[in-house]
């Protein structure tokens, strides 16, 4: 390469590195490389050379025309390299300052309690019926076996509504979800499997009554429904809500006006600690029974064809053993403190395949 | 229902430990309550004598004691009793002993300079009452060294149990030491009181006016007698299950009451007008009970009157007027038998509980009534002397006896547990029921007189609407199963539930059916959206106070409580949004201002079952929170719009169809609120600001907006197949309109117009702007709003965008009278 052309490659390069921005970078191109630039007129230059010498210096000049070429391109790339560096350091934030806000909202724990049974007991095959909360008196009481002078009408401490019904009897606030049962006895025809979750209530407030709560009631009838399916009904249920596969289950003999036999089930906990599973102590969770004879003849069924089981719980205690909450009355308060330490994600609601 | 173990063995014979004893009586199904065992609190206190009460040298009240407990060594004890003395007898707790009655740790120290190893025990300080008074003393013959509660015989553990409401029977000692025997604790003992000599006839006869209510009574009198205190061991049953001993007299009859289920009644003979006691009916007399309260028999209360008036009220309580006392000399004792239900009803209409009622309603024995009144006239003259009259009677014994049959494959089929039949046989008879004949298949028994729950008549309240056919046939039904269920119960009953096998349902199906009905998914899909967006889920009382009620909708008699718990809670809320308004309000009070809440529950229109409806109602009070993005403001109707179109978006109402009016509920803002319509008729939901009068109304400090959903009124969904869609190859284009309008035009007025002015071809209309201001003449507005246009054939050129946008332009003037600004 002959003096000239190192020279001018050399003044290139310096001049690209005096660029500080395009402009004056494309000032340097232009000068190179456009119509008048330095190199397009030592190109233009050849055409009077020599053949001989022509061919050398054509192909020296074409060497140096990719080398600047190269050169100016490669400026050009750190000069929009740097530029934009530069733009966004302008543009930084203090990413440490906190989000847009966003409330999340929740689910009660007695709603959240409820999903949770209809999906353990609807992979049993159970459906979910529904009655009101005004229930006449006949559907809450002498349906059920629970006739005028029945000392369980005492116990219950029924609402009533002066209205009456054709009978002439009080309407009443179901004392529990059991109604249900008749209701679903007299609209269906056998095999059924239903749940029944609602609102009760009773005239009772203290530390641990309310005079509203929550219930929910079962009902099986089919042809070869024995006591043996009770009992492994209600394990199955008992152990999946708690998520505790071998909870201890007792079954002990009672009464209920509407079952018989009838019995109390009791889960195995430890007194002292309120741990579920072992301990040694038992509570009462629940009450069942085979469905007596005469509500199946109260509601039309013939017991010679159809027996089955029933049983009702308190939803209420079940989410208070659950979730360890230790008092009843804030369930019903709506303090928001309460409820967005206790409430449930609407993100995540009980699916059997996700656990419950 | 309780006593104390001794007399439980009174008529047990058995060697089981008490632990066996409550876990049986839980299996069988009397539920144990509870063990009190005093002579736990008790055991470490000793019997010891006082060797020498000194003055204490520094103390003028207290006494420097030196005690023998009886361990060979003597005790120095500081006490500051008055009553203690030299040579006494008392109770010693040694140091380190717990006492009940402050709930302190015994230490030793010295008091005064005086060492004090130990305390002489008050009757308060063994928590055996309230006598602070002094120590106790106890008689010289207390052996010094023993232990008190077993020296005092307090160490009977006394048991409690509950009885179910059928178990009348179990409602007496000598029923559950038979139910315990027959579960193979013992043995019952034998129960045959010998009959007692007739030595004159009675003075006093029955006369029964009313059969219904009183079919059988007894009657004796025994004359001479002295009514002094029980002896010890009856004072000591008594108070060991919490009843006050009186006289003999009294106490004979609560003993009878607890030991043998069977109430009786003793009637001071001279304070009895005449010669006759009558059953009756009531006349609305007023008459003083035992309690000392007076009460009003009416003609549904069974009276016992004499000459004089009414002196009992038959199954529930005995009169003031005629009963013992001190001076009684003679007296006549009134073993009856009563309607239950009769009993019942009464007492509840009375208001009146006693363990007679208790009894009565449940039924006793019929068959034992003269045995135990032998048993009765023995124990008078055995603990007040005297002698027996005749026996005299009115009505006589019913007809009780009943028979059930049991096939044995029922035991399996029923009860899930297959049970021989020889086991099943042998456990009804432990329980007392007679085999009449068996063959290989079944059993038939009869019942014994005091199991009124076996096999009992009672009448079926079929519902109305039934067919007679299918009552008749389900009565046939019942008439053939309920007894066997009893007897059922009975085998696995002793046999305890546990036996049975549990198994699981079998599958209906491989896979099972959706659970929830389509109505009851949008509930559930109501409750995640709202909690999505927010809001916290509440549950609150269905009932309020009525003021409120009226506030947030109506409030008529029909939904008023006959008996509310409290005055704030008497009426059936109307929606949801009443109880949460006053929800929110106790937050804001607390300093939780700014929240949203929401519930989905019923509103009661209504008592009937169609008066009940279904609703989601939201809140949102005070202010959106501050952020360094964007300020904070308050919340507005749209913030109640928004979350009341994403529940709707959600439950897949279609948006477009709906109409909205400007004529909300009064409890809403009148001019910022609405209701929200599908179709002309079907009111789907309200939405808005609160009405000022209403957040006055529950202190909720303002500013509060809110939604309800009726949720019945939304339809279900067909289940449709979807169609492909249609996704054009061709950019849309976008052109925004500015329109001037009356201030009064509504803006889906606008948009519906701009909507419709080219269907094909308009893919939609958002509205983006609104300004009213000093830019435009007085009483107008402006809407902006973008339409897209969505050309599916092929690129639209000039002309055609044009001529649709003249469209949309006159579409809008022609409907709302709208200007291009």
């Amino acid at each position: 390469m002959t003096d000239e052309l190192s020279t001018l490659k050399s003044e290139t390069a310096a001049a690209l590195a005096a660029c500080a921005d395009l402009r004056s970078w494309d000032a340097v191109r232009v000068g190179i490389l456009g119509k008048s630039g330095r190199l397009t007129a030592l190109l233009k230059q050849l055409g009077a050379l020599p053949p001989e010498e022509r061919r050398q210096r054509g192909a020296a000049l074409n060497v140096l025309k990719d080398e600047l070429a190269a050169a100016i391109e490669s400026r050009r790339a750190a000069l929009e390299a740097e530029a934009l560096n530069a733009k966004l350091a302008r543009e930084s934030l203090d990413v440490t300052l906190p989000p847009r806000p966003a409330a999340s909202g929740l689910i009660h724990p007695i709603s959240r309690t409820m999903e949770e049974m209809a999906a353990i007991f609807g992979a049993m095959g159970f459906e979910i019926a529904e009655g009101p909360d005004i229930e006449s008196d006949w559907l809450n009481f002498s349906a059920l076996n629970i006739p005028a002078h029945h000392p369980a009408r005492e116990d219950m401490d029924t609402f009533y509504l002066p209205a009456r019904e054709p009978g002439g009897r009080r309407r009443v606030l179901r004392t529990h979800t059991s109604p249900v049962q008749a209701r679903t006895m007299l609209s269906r025809t056998p095999p059924f499997r239903v749940i029944v979750p609602g609102r009760t209530y009773r005239a009772d407030h203290d530390a641990t009554h309310s005079p509203m709560f929550h219930q929910v009631e079962g009902l099986v009838l089919d042809r070869n429904i024995t006591l043996g399916h009770l009992k492994g009904c209600l394990i199955d249920f008992l152990r999946a809500f708690f998520a505790i596969a071998d909870l201890p289950v007792r079954f002990r003999s009672s009464y209920f006006p509407f079952t018989e036999p009838s019995m109390e089930v009791d889960i195995g906990w430890n007194r002292r600690t309120g741990e579920l599973g072992g301990g040694g102590d038992w509570l009462e969770i629940l009450g069942s029974g085979m469905v007596h004879a005469k509500v199946l003849a109260n509601c039309g069924i013939d017991a010679r064809e159809w027996q089955g089981f029933a049983f009702g719980m308190g939803i209420e205690r079940v989410t208070m053993l659950k979730h360890g909450i230790p008092d009843l009355r804030p369930f019903y308060d709506s303090d928001i403190r309460w409820l967005r330490h206790y409430g449930a994600s609407p993100l995540t609601p009980a699916i059997l395949h996700e656990g419950v | 229902m309780k006593f104390p173990l001794s007399w439980l063995k009174s008529h047990l014979e058995t060697e089981a430990s008490l632990e066996t004893i409550t876990s049986t009586l839980t299996n069988i199904g009397l539920e144990l309550e509870g063990v009190e065992d005093r002579a736990a609190a008790l055991a470490p206190f000793r019997i010891a004598r006082v060797v020498e009460a000194a003055k204490h040298p520094n103390a003028d009240r207290l006494h420097a004691c030196t005690v023998d407990a009886g361990d060979g060594t003597l005790v120095s004890v500081v006490c500051g009793a008055p009553n203690a003395h030299t040579g006494m007898k008392a109770v010693f707790a040694p140091a380190g002993a717990f006492i009940p009655g402050t709930g302190l740790t015994l230490k030793a120290g010295s008091i005064r300079g005086v060492a004090s190893n130990g305390m002489l025990l008050s009757a308060r300080e063994m928590g055996l009452g309230d006598d602070h008074s002094g120590i106790v003393e106890l008689p010289a013959e207390a052996p010094v060294g023993v232990p008190y509660a077993a020296w005092a015989g307090l160490d009977d553990p006394v048991i409690e149990i509950s009885v179910t409401p059928n178990r009348g029977d179990a409602l007496s000692v000598r029923g559950v030491a038979r139910d315990l025997a027959a579960a193979g604790l013992g043995t019952l003992k034998p129960f045959n009181p010998a009959p007692v000599p007739s030595a004159f006839a009675s003075p006093v006869s029955w006369r029964v006016d009313w059969p219904e209510y009183c079919p059988w009574v007894l009657g004796r009198t025994v004359r001479g007698v002295t009514n002094r205190p029980s002896p010890e061991w009856l004072q000591r049953r008594l108070l060991a299950i919490g009843l006050r001993p009186i006289n003999a007299l009294v106490d004979i009859t609560n003993f009878f009451t607890i030991d043998l289920g069977r109430p009786l009644h003793v009637f001071d003979v001279d304070k009895i007008a005449g010669d006759t006691l009558t059953f009756r009916r009531g006349a609305g007399e007023t008459f003083r009970a035992l309690n000392g309260k007076d009460y009003s028999a009416g003609p549904e209360d069974c009276a016992i009157a004499d000459a004089a008036g009414v002196q009992s009220l038959a199954g529930v309580m005995g009169g003031e007027a005629t009963g013992s006392d001190a001076a009684t000399r003679t007296v006549f004792i009134e073993c009856a038998l009563f309607d239950p239900v009769r009993v019942a009803l009464s007492g509840r209409r009375l208001g009146l509980t006693s363990d007679a009622r208790q009894r009565f309603e449940r039924g006793i024995d019929p068959a034992l009534m003269p045995a135990f009144l032998e048993a009765a006239a023995a124990m008078v003259i055995e603990l007040c002397g005297g002698e027996a009259s005749e026996v005299v009677a009115a009505g006589a014994e019913p007809n009780w006896r009943r028979q059930a049959t049991l096939r044995f494959a029922r035991l399996q089929s029923f009860g899930g547990l297959a049970v021989p039949p020889d086991e099943a046989t042998a456990a009804l008879e432990r329980l007392g029921f007679r085999q009449v004949s068996r063959d290989a298949r079944s059993v038939t028994v009869s019942v014994p007189s005091w199991r009124n729950d076996v096999a009992a008549p009672g009448a079926l309240e079929p519902a109305k609407t039934l067919p007679a056919g299918q009552v008749a046939k389900a009565a046939e039904g019942r008439a053939m199963v309920e007894a066997e269920c009893d007897l059922i119960e009975e085998v696995l009953r002793l046999k305890g539930l546990d036996a049975v096998p549990a198994a699981s349902l079998p599958r209906a199906q491989p896979v099972p059916e959706p659970t929830l009905t389509p109505r009851q998914r949008r509930t559930a899909m109501a409750r995640r959206i709202l909690a999505g967006r927010g809001l916290a889920e509440c549950v609150t009382f269905s009932f309020t106070e009525r003021r409120v009620a009226s506030l947030l909708g109506t409030a008529p008699g029909s939904l008023t409580l006959d008996n509310p718990i409290a005055a704030d809670l008497d009426q059936m809320r109307p929606s949801p949004l009443a109880t949460l308004a006053l929800a929110a309000a106790r937050n804001a009070a607390r300093g939780w201002g700014d929240l949203g809440l929401f519930e989905v529950g019923p509103g009661f229109e209504s008592p009937d079952p169609e008066g009940h409806r279904l609703v989601a109602a939201g809140l949102r009070i005070g202010r959106t929170p501050r952020s360094w993005i964007e300020p904070a403001r308050a919340v507005d109707a749209f913030d109640a719009k928004s979350d009341l179109w994403a529940l709707l978006a959600a439950l897949n109402v279609p948006l477009d169809a709906l109409t909205v009016t400007a004529e909300p509920p009064a409890y809403y803002h009148p001019g910022r609120a609405g209701v929200v319509r599908q179709g002309p008729k079907t009111v789907l939901a309200t939405f808005g600001e609160l009405h000022p009068r209403v957040l006055a109304g529950l202190d909720l400090p303002g500013p509060a907006v809110a939604f309800e959903l009726f949720l019945d009124a939304i339809a279900d969904g067909k289940r449709r197949r979807r169609q492909a869609p249609t996704l054009a190859s061709f950019q849309p284009l976008r052109r925004d309109f500015a329109f001037v309008v009356d201030a009064s035009v509504r803006a889906d007025a606008l948009i519906r117009a701009a909507r419709g002015a080219e269907r094909a071809l308009i893919a939609g209309v958002a509205l983006f702007d609104l300004y009213e201001g000093e830019k435009l003449t007085e009483g107008k507005k402006s809407l902006a709003i973008e339409v897209t246009l969505q050309p599916s054939e092929r690129t639209l050129t000039d002309t055609e965008i044009e001529a649709a946008c003249a469209k949309i332009v006159s579409a809008v003037a022609k409907a709302t009278g709208g200007v291009l600004r």
